[in-house]
């Protein structure tokens, strides 16, 4: 029985280091093994989840899993419907999260999450170094050397999937005396207070709907005004809005105010806050019973900033390339959450699903292929088409993929077109590698949203080194492989074709 | 150095474009828009490719290239992509980060109400537009 209960991956020399058990570090980490690729994972939990294993602290997700679908569970297409389950290459490894599911809401229980990536975990193999945390980082001609508390770790290529899991303050003076959101007390506790929370994106919003039955006012403060046209973009209204909503229609005890706050004192009673309005002329001082300061986390990335990995977002997130490499230091690759921060196209400014598990899951998947096949040489599957085969496949893409479906004008499929080789299916890559790589002849299916926030699908072909970008007409119900929809792609991929 | 440290309000507050906000309305600024990253040879706005954005350059350089033709080179404080979304037309050229470029961006459907709610950031846009007609109109004599 000694070889179950032995830790995995002793230290020494791999050809890939995954850090991060969390959905992006598992994914990765499962999509490289299957590409036959060598990875160590590390992780400074004891067990699979990341995120998960603590947050959201109300215990509720606000993406969303259909146990039951308009397709049966367990196929490609039924990823669009859930949107919490990793991918799987087998049956048993997929739409794992609706097992896990009371059903009580269409949205998963934090401790259903959980369960559902340690089952990932299990049935797909993934093992991993648990109670492992990397400490520091240092480059070699060869790659990298991570060392952690259990030794070093050689690698030519290095995967940080660490979330956004360390708490980030802004620099108002005061507000160190106040608890993160990360440090949110049990509901009960602010039972009868006035609760003041800083911060107006998820955090705050969700701290907000999670205290109205509790305390007594609820104020949430942010320079930002709330914008309802973002929100109608936004998975927080699934179920976060009351608070703004009581307050637009005022008079509840729930503030939503735009300020900029200056400084917070600590005093007996609670707290001072000295604030300036943004969107209105004036200052406000407001006396709390509790602070909470819910201004969001950062990605943990210890001494990388200082090997040259550049960050966005006030340090907050590592900035990358389409393919999630570090803009400035290249071989460091980075997965989950924090791909968010490789923004693609952002045509008429949407921004991609990178930052939940429905968006970065395929983005991992993709990393893992391009990992493969730029650092080990490993060949992609590029299936042969035939001519006629082209177009009825790339129109049940855009109207069935998930990958296209979910990750908006981010992912798109390729199709290449090349003498000696034929036509070859390139698979799944990032959108604006494609827009912006010189390459062979080739098409790309992606469905995005267009100015007036329609779906649409959009073909992009590149023929002689030039591209050409067509928008196809919407469909009430995105139902992109109409006999119009076949016809306008015919004549659009057709001199790719010859 | 460590690379891209410095506070975002503190950078925006360093361009001319944005000297006449105040302190809380650069907050807004920062918290409203994203800062982008891009490595040296992305690009940042592609010739005739639609849905772009407003990019203001906080640090590097950058060139403007028309048909594979480097035009003009642009660097901390320049902007670019707002002719464009004026227009409703599609980029005439391509704006190619030449050293890693840190941007803050604003997506062409935000630029208009950007633009109504600082009439102050208008103005000094409209001088700098104002600067390249005259640069360009003295070209063509």
């Amino acid at each position: 029985m000694g070889a179950l209960s032995e830790r995995p991956f002793p230290p020494g020399a791999y050809d890939v280091v995954v850090i991060g058990t969390g959905p992006g570090g598992l994914q990765t980490a499962y999509s490289l093994a299957k590409g036959g690729v060598e990875c160590a994972v590390l992780s400074r939990d004891p067990a699979p989840g990341g995120m998960f294993r603590r947050f959201p602290v109300f215990q509720r997700l606000i993406s969303w899993t259909k146990p039951d679908a308009p397709v049966e569970r367990g196929t490609r297409e039924y990823e669009a419907y859930d949107h919490n389950s990793l991918l799987g290459e087998e049956r048993d490894h997929r739409a794992l999260a609706p097992e896990f599911m009371d059903r009580a809401f269409d949205l998963p229980a934090r401790h259903e999450m959980e369960s559902a990536l340690a089952e990932f975990a299990a049935r797909g193999g993934v093992q991993a170094r648990y109670d492992c945390e990397w400490l520091a980082t240092r480059r070699t001609d060869e790659g990298f050397v991570l060392e952690t508390a259990d030794g070093e770790y050689s690698c030519r290529v290095c995967v940080f999937a660490l979330g956004a899991t360390e708490r980030w303050t802004p620099p108002i003076p005061g507000l160190d005396a106040a608890p993160h959101y990360a440090d949110t007390l049990t509901p009960e506790s602010y039972a009868g207070k006035r609760v003041f929370v800083i911060g107006k994106r998820n955090s705050g919003f969700e701290l907000g709907q999670g205290l109205l039955p509790w305390a007594r006012q609820l104020v949430l403060a942010s320079p930002r005004r709330v914008d309802t046209a973002v929100l109608a973009f936004s998975p927080l209204r699934l179920r976060y809005l009351q608070p703004f909503d009581e307050y637009v229609r005022g008079g509840s005890g729930s503030y939503v105010v735009d300020v900029s706050i200056e400084r917070v004192e600590r005093n007996a009673d609670g707290y001072r806050i000295h604030a300036t309005g943004t969107t209105w002329d004036g200052k406000l001082v407001f006396d709390s019973d509790e602070v909470i300061v819910a201004t969001g986390f950062r990605a943990p990335l210890r001494d990388l900033p200082a090997l040259g990995v550049a960050t966005v977002s006030d340090g907050r997130l590592p900035a990358q390339t389409p393919y999630w490499e570090s803009v400035s230091v290249p071989g460091i690759y980075f997965a989950g959450n924090v791909t968010q921060a490789s923004p693609g196209l952002r045509k008429h400014g949407s921004s991609s699903s990178s930052s939940s598990v429905n968006g970065f899951r395929y983005n991992a998947r993709v990393l893992a292929e391009h990992i493969a096949e730029k650092h080990f040489g490993r060949d992609r599957k590029r299936p042969e088409l035939r001519r006629d085969d082209v177009v009825p496949y790339l129109l049940s893409e855009l109207a069935h993929a998930p990958e296209l479906r979910i990750q908006k004008g981010y992912l798109a499929r390729v199709v290449s077109v090349d003498e000696t080789q034929g036509i070859r299916d390139d698979g799944i890559v990032p959108l604006a590698d494609f827009v912006d790589r010189a390459g062979p002849d080739a098409c790309a299916a992606a469905v995005e949203y267009d100015g007036g926030g329609a779906i649409v699908p959009v073909v992009y072909v590149r023929r002689g080194g030039r591209l050409s970008e067509h928008v196809l007409p919407p469909h009430p119900m995105h139902a992109f492989d109409t006999d119009a929809h076949r016809s306008e792609l015919e004549a659009r991929v057709a001199p790719l074709l010859g | 150095m460590e690379a891209g440290t410095e506070n975002l309000v503190e950078a925006l507050a360093r361009l001319s474009l944005f000297a006449d906000l105040t302190h809380p309305q650069l907050e807004v600024l920062a918290h409203s828009f994203d800062e982008e990253v891009f490595a040296e040879g992305q690009r940042v706005i592609r010739q005739n490719m639609p849905g772009s954005g407003f990019y203001v350059i906080l640090e590097g350089e950058a060139k403007v290239v028309i048909d594979g033709v480097e035009r003009a080179r642009l660097s901390p404080g320049d902007f670019v992509g707002e002719i464009s979304i004026l227009t409703d037309e599609l980029p005439i050229a391509d704006v190619v980060a030449v050293t890693m470029l840190r941007c803050l961006a604003i997506p062409n459907t935000e630029l208009k109400a950007f633009m109504l709610g600082q009439p102050a950031v208008m103005y000094r846009m409209l001088q700098t537009e104002a600067r390249r007609l005259r640069a360009a109109s003295i070209w063509e004599r």
